[in-house]
């Protein structure tokens, strides 16, 4: 490997930022996008009520953020989405694991399971607030339901999966169904109860911003309403800057996660694809 | 005799409902401490005869009988190599190793030393602690070996379990069988579509035949041991080959 990199005409620097190329095109990207938001906004003249400009947006950011106003509320919704994906999550595994485990269940309680999912859970947060009320607990169910079926599906396929080898590998060293289920099955479907709590997590943030929206005291969903009625369009976009930024930090762990998980599966990075 | 089969058959019902006869009716005995081989084209029901004694295939009709016992299902007995070694990936090659000590309850801990023997054994030592995907093919293959060993079964069965290695590694590996089974003083029965795997390793060489599976011929191989590769370019080993391969016709259907 070493010589043919030699031989090879030295075209091709290995500087830092050839080595960082796809951070540096990502960034360039994030800068054109900006630049070109808020060069459209001053040229065109674009009303901040229709459209801030970054630096409305960024202003508004700072100012809501030192002032501790949206503190109070950055934690209501916080609490919300964990909260919600540790309940929906947790119930979404252990019932698929249920279901993996005891073929029964597939056929008897998997149905109701797929025909709940086919309710869109967003129409149910207005009942799911008259029953749990304007406070936290509302919140925490509504985006519980809505990050409850990914993570199951995906148990459950993770569960199916299962290269018959294996299972016939550990009949023959005398394996019961339940050694198969905790020794082979359930390690082999890591990987994809984490692709589901991975899209569980991004849906348990949606799901709680929905129940604000319902009717809530606190909360930044709750506080993208109260911006709404008072034209604070900038602060508005502030609240989404958080929830991205929010977004974007529990699905970063969950990846973390699943490579800490799942460590005998991580691309191959010696590999040549095309020259 | 250590196993007993007699008017041992499988037969499979397809789509169409029609009675596919996989084995027609099988009886042999297998000698204890004998190394049995089971050599055949595709398609004979080679590796279905194997996975009945393992007990994890049914059978239509006939008995297989371990030590006087009635084989109806995976037994503590038996250790079984497969064709790829199927390790757990997230298990290090020491886990794999001891699992089927774990799926027999019995104490992990009081069987570290046997491993280490076994790692001795093999000659693999120092990579306990690896995971499969850092081993080669050749390696993996003797951790699935003696992780068939771990549970210090009476039988060994091996169904085509040097397949998939390279020629070279594949005689190494030959070798390394014959001395396990010296040391460990184990019977094994081992399929292959290897007519020279066969008659290099065997006592005695079961050839079969295809549609349905029958046996045809059972054949004592009389050669000296310990057995050396050059043995292989004797006339007598032709001799065996030949005897062999006149079963299967000139169209083959075998490795030579």
């Amino acid at each position: 490997m070493n010589e043919i990199a030699q031989a090879l005409p030295a075209t091709r620097n290995p500087t830092w930022l050839w080595a960082h190329r796809q951070w540096a095109l990502s960034a360039l990207i994030f800068v054109l996008f900006i630049g070109l938001w808020e060069g459209g906004v001053r040229l065109f003249d674009v009303p901040s009520l229709v459209l801030p400009p970054p630096s409305a947006v960024l202003k508004s950011l700072a100012a809501s953020l030192s002032s501790g106003q949206l503190t109070r509320h950055i934690w209501a919704t916080g609490l919300e989405v964990i909260g919600g994906f540790a309940l929906g999550g947790g119930f979404g595994f252990l019932l698929g694991c249920l279901i993996g485990r005891f073929p029964i269940l597939e056929q008897t309680i998997y149905p109701y399971v797929v025909a709940f999912q086919t309710v869109p859970k967003v129409a149910l947060a207005p009942l799911i607030v008259i029953w749990f009320g304007f406070g936290l607990s509302s919140k925490i169910v509504t985006a519980a339901t809505i990050c409850f079926f990914p993570v199951i599906a995906n148990t459950l396929v993770g569960l199916r999966v299962t290269p018959a080898d294996q299972v016939e590998m550990m009949a023959a060293f005398t394996a019961s169904r339940s050694q198969i289920f905790w020794k082979a099955r359930l390690p082999h479907a890591l990987p994809y109860i984490f692709a589901g709590l991975d899209i569980g997590v991004v849906l348990s943030v949606i799901g709680a911003i929905v129940g604000e929206f319902v009717g809530a005291q606190a909360g930044l969903g709750y506080m993208i309403l109260q911006r709404q009625f008072t034209m604070d369009i900038a602060g508005v976009f502030a609240i989404l800057v958080i929830l991205s930024i929010f977004g974007m930090a529990l699905h970063a762990l969950m990846r973390w996660l699943q490579r800490k998980v799942v460590f005998w599966i991580h691309e191959d990075d010696d590999r040549i694809v095309g020259a | 005799m250590l196993i007993e089969i007699a008017g041992l058959t499988k037969s499979y019902a397809t789509r169409e409902g029609l009675n596919v006869e996989a084995l027609a009716p099988l009886s042999f005995t297998v000698r204890e401490g004998e190394f049995l081989t089971i050599v055949g084209p595709s398609g004979c029901g080679k590796s279905t005869l194997l996975k009945i004694i393992a007990g994890t295939l049914r059978r239509s009709a006939g008995s297989v009988r371990l030590q006087g016992r009635a084989i109806d299902g995976p037994s503590r007995d038996i250790g079984m190599v497969f064709q790829s070694p199927v390790l757990l990936p997230w298990r290090t090659i020491e886990e794999n190793v001891l699992l089927p000590i774990e799926i027999q309850r019995q104490d992990v801990r009081n069987h570290r030393a046997r491993a280490a023997d076994l790692f001795r054994l093999v000659g693999i030592e120092g990579f306990e602690r690896k995971y499969p995907k850092e081993l080669s093919g050749g390696m993996q293959q003797r951790v699935g070996i003696i992780r068939a060993l771990i549970h210090d079964p009476a039988v060994l069965l091996l169904d085509e379990p040097f397949g998939a290695l390279d020629a070279m590694t594949r005689e190494h590996m030959n070798l390394e069988l014959l001395r396990i089974w010296k040391d460990a003083g184990k019977t094994i029965i081992l399929v292959t579509h290897s007519i020279p795997e066969a008659i290099f390793l065997a006592d005695r060489v079961i050839v079969m035949s295809a549609r349905p599976g029958r046996i045809a011929e059972v054949i004592e191989v009389d050669l000296t041991r310990p057995r050396r590769l050059d043995m292989i370019n004797s006339d007598p080993f032709g001799d065996y080959v030949r005897r062999v391969r006149g079963h299967f016709g000139s169209h083959g259907g075998l490795d030579a």
